[in-house]
């Protein structure tokens, strides 16, 4: 409890310095549209305004969580058209889960492609010298320049919505997995191995009762870092490529039309859902740990 | 007894029988001899100490009998097979310097992760595990986790481990090297009536005189550069030992010798 205070106040300076940036980032709108109208207006005239644009340069903290508000509990996640429930496109609700599915599924891929990696990195000295190198490239080639690529070649073949999106965040996710991993794998000391060679045990025995095992504290840590490019990947994915839903697609709309308070909101979105994600694997985490004993 | 002891062992092959044993590691600055023309046969039931300073191949030997290291020359046997038949053979448990216990599996668990992989049932797993807990005094632990127990039970726990799938020979590298005087006096008294009641033969590696003169039948002295024996010392105390044999005359005399053996062993290191 001693530690609400510290925090509260962190959170207190941040709002106040966004309020004052949005009072002098969206003063000049208002002074010009005053001055064409032939208006005087006093200090707090002026102040009052920068809190209230429709469409101004920094929407306030207010603004952001009223926009939040009404698309999250102000609209239904479904509605009916033609006879059909649908999703409804104005709920943000909607648009978080048309992004939260893909990172998912890309995130479980990319995880299992990592592990699948790493095995091979750790029992094969040719893989170790061949993927390594290929898998660091591809992390230094820009995901902007991919994505689109990816989906038009994945189009071609007949590929749409959920797999192409999942494809690129499971490309940023399994890196971290893999580099963790290898780490995992080859964190048993000499003594751990030598025990299971006098039992004559079997590589893949090896692999299950000691390396798996092993590895599991580097694997939460790189999931943790995989869930995030993950999403980041999806969003990533839906901005070139003229997705209609998710919040990639609500930040793009949102820029094409000048609505910086759509835009803010969908970003608060992507955080809350990051957020959300990296709890749940926590709470994996501490459960896992727990139950191998290594929880104190 | 005695006689039937001596009619056995007449029977018997040895069950460690090392000739002109030589290992050489190539090292970055040049070759090193960690064995130089190791003769030695250890037969069943004794209980056989390696003391030695560091870098005497006291490790290095027991490592070739479990073939976790390949000798460059000569010839070891254990129960008349090569040192890789007799590991496939489930012939030694080996315990190590650290209990090395698996920190993720409970203290049942580990003991239990030999017969896994040899692919002992379930009931047969169960059974051993409550034995071989009894045989080390630690019923009643199997559900901790090794960081709940002291350091004197995990390495008890890792003894029983070795027991678990009742191989015949039993090699310990430096088992109690970690631990404090008193918990590894009472330990040195546990192993010796755990040695009289399974009736295994056990090859010690120790940096302690007094450990190995009392826990031995036989206590083979060894010094560095080149790795080699220099002495081979057959005790003569009665298998029965309380604590306070070790201040006996004959335990100081034996532990005399051994002192003599490191001692030779050092001067010709000194020149």
């Amino acid at each position: 409890m001693r530690s609400v205070i510290p925090v509260l106040t962190v959170v207190a300076v941040i709002v106040a310095i966004w309020f004052a940036g949005s009072i002098g980032m969206n003063r000049a709108w208002t002074v010009d549209q005053a001055e064409r109208r032939g208006l005087e207006l006093s200090a707090a005239d002026i102040i009052a305004d920068t809190l209230r644009q429709e469409r101004p340069v920094l929407p306030t903290p207010a603004q952001v969580m009223a926009e939040l508000w009404a698309t999250t509990a102000g609209e239904p996640v479904f509605r009916e058209r033609r006879g059909q429930m649908q999703g409804n496109p104005r709920s943000l609700f909607f648009h978080a889960w048309q992004t939260l599915a893909p990172t998912m599924l890309g995130f479980v891929m990319g995880t299992l492609a990592g592990i699948l990696l790493a095995v091979g990195i750790v029992h094969n000295r040719a893989m170790d010298l061949g993927v390594m190198p290929w898998a660091i490239a591809s992390q230094t080639i820009p995901i902007l320049a991919v994505a689109p690529i990816v989906i038009v070649v994945l189009n071609a073949v007949g590929l749409e919505g959920l797999v192409p999106k999942s494809l690129i965040s499971a490309y940023l996710s399994f890196f971290p997995v893999v580099v963790g991993m290898v780490k995992g794998l080859r964190s048993p000391n000499a003594m751990d191995l030598d025990l299971l060679r006098t039992y004559s045990a079997s590589n893949a025995q090896t692999l299950w009762k000691l390396r798996l095992p092993a590895s599991v504290p580097y694997l939460f840590t790189s999931l943790k870092v995989g869930i995030a490019a993950a999403l980041v990947g999806t969003i990533v994915a839906e901005l070139p490529t003229g997705a209609r839903f998710g919040l990639g697609a609500r930040l793009l709309t949102g820029s094409y039309y000048g609505q910086t308070i759509q835009i803010w909101s969908a970003l608060f979105m992507a955080a809350i859902c990051a957020a959300c994600l990296v709890a749940l694997l926590s709470a994996a985490e501490r459960a896992t740990t727990r139950r191998m004993g290594l929880g104190r | 007894m005695a006689a039937d002891d001596e009619v056995n062992v007449a029977l018997q092959a040895p069950v460690i029988e090392a000739k002109n044993l030589d290992l050489t590691f190539d090292a970055n600055d040049g070759p090193i001899q960690a064995l130089s023309n190791v003769n030695l046969t250890i037969n069943k039931g004794e209980f056989v100490s390696f003391i030695g300073p560091s870098g005497c191949g006291k490790t290095t030997f027991l490592r070739v009998v479990a073939a976790l290291e390949q000798p460059t020359s000569g010839s070891v046997t254990v129960n008349g097979m090569t040192p890789d038949e007799a590991r496939r053979n489930r012939a030694y448990g080996y315990v190590f310097q650290a209990a090395g216990l698996y920190p993720w599996r409970t203290i049942e668990k580990n003991i239990k992760l030999p017969l896994e992989i040899m692919g002992f049932d379930r009931a047969e797993q169960n059974r051993r595990v409550k034995n071989v807990l009894q045989l080390v005094d630690l019923e009643g632990f199997g559900n901790k986790f090794p960081w709940q127990l002291s350091g004197g039970m995990q390495q008890r726990a890792s003894i029983a481990r070795a027991l678990a799938f009742d191989a015949d020979l039993l090699l310990m590298d430096e088992p109690f090297g970690a631990l404090d005087e008193i918990v590894r006096d009472h330990l040195n008294e546990q192993l010796l009536a755990l040695w009289a009641r399974t009736e295994k033969t056990i090859g010690f590696v120790t940096h302690s005189i007094p450990e190995a003169v009392y826990l031995s039948t036989k206590i083979v002295v060894m010094s560095p550069r080149p790795g080699r024996i220099t002495d081979i010392i057959e005790s003569d105390l009665p298998r029965d030992r309380p604590l306070d044999i070790r201040d006996s005359p004959e335990f100081l005399a034996i532990a005399h010798r051994v002192r003599d053996g490191l001692r030779a062993g050092h001067a010709y290191d000194d020149a």
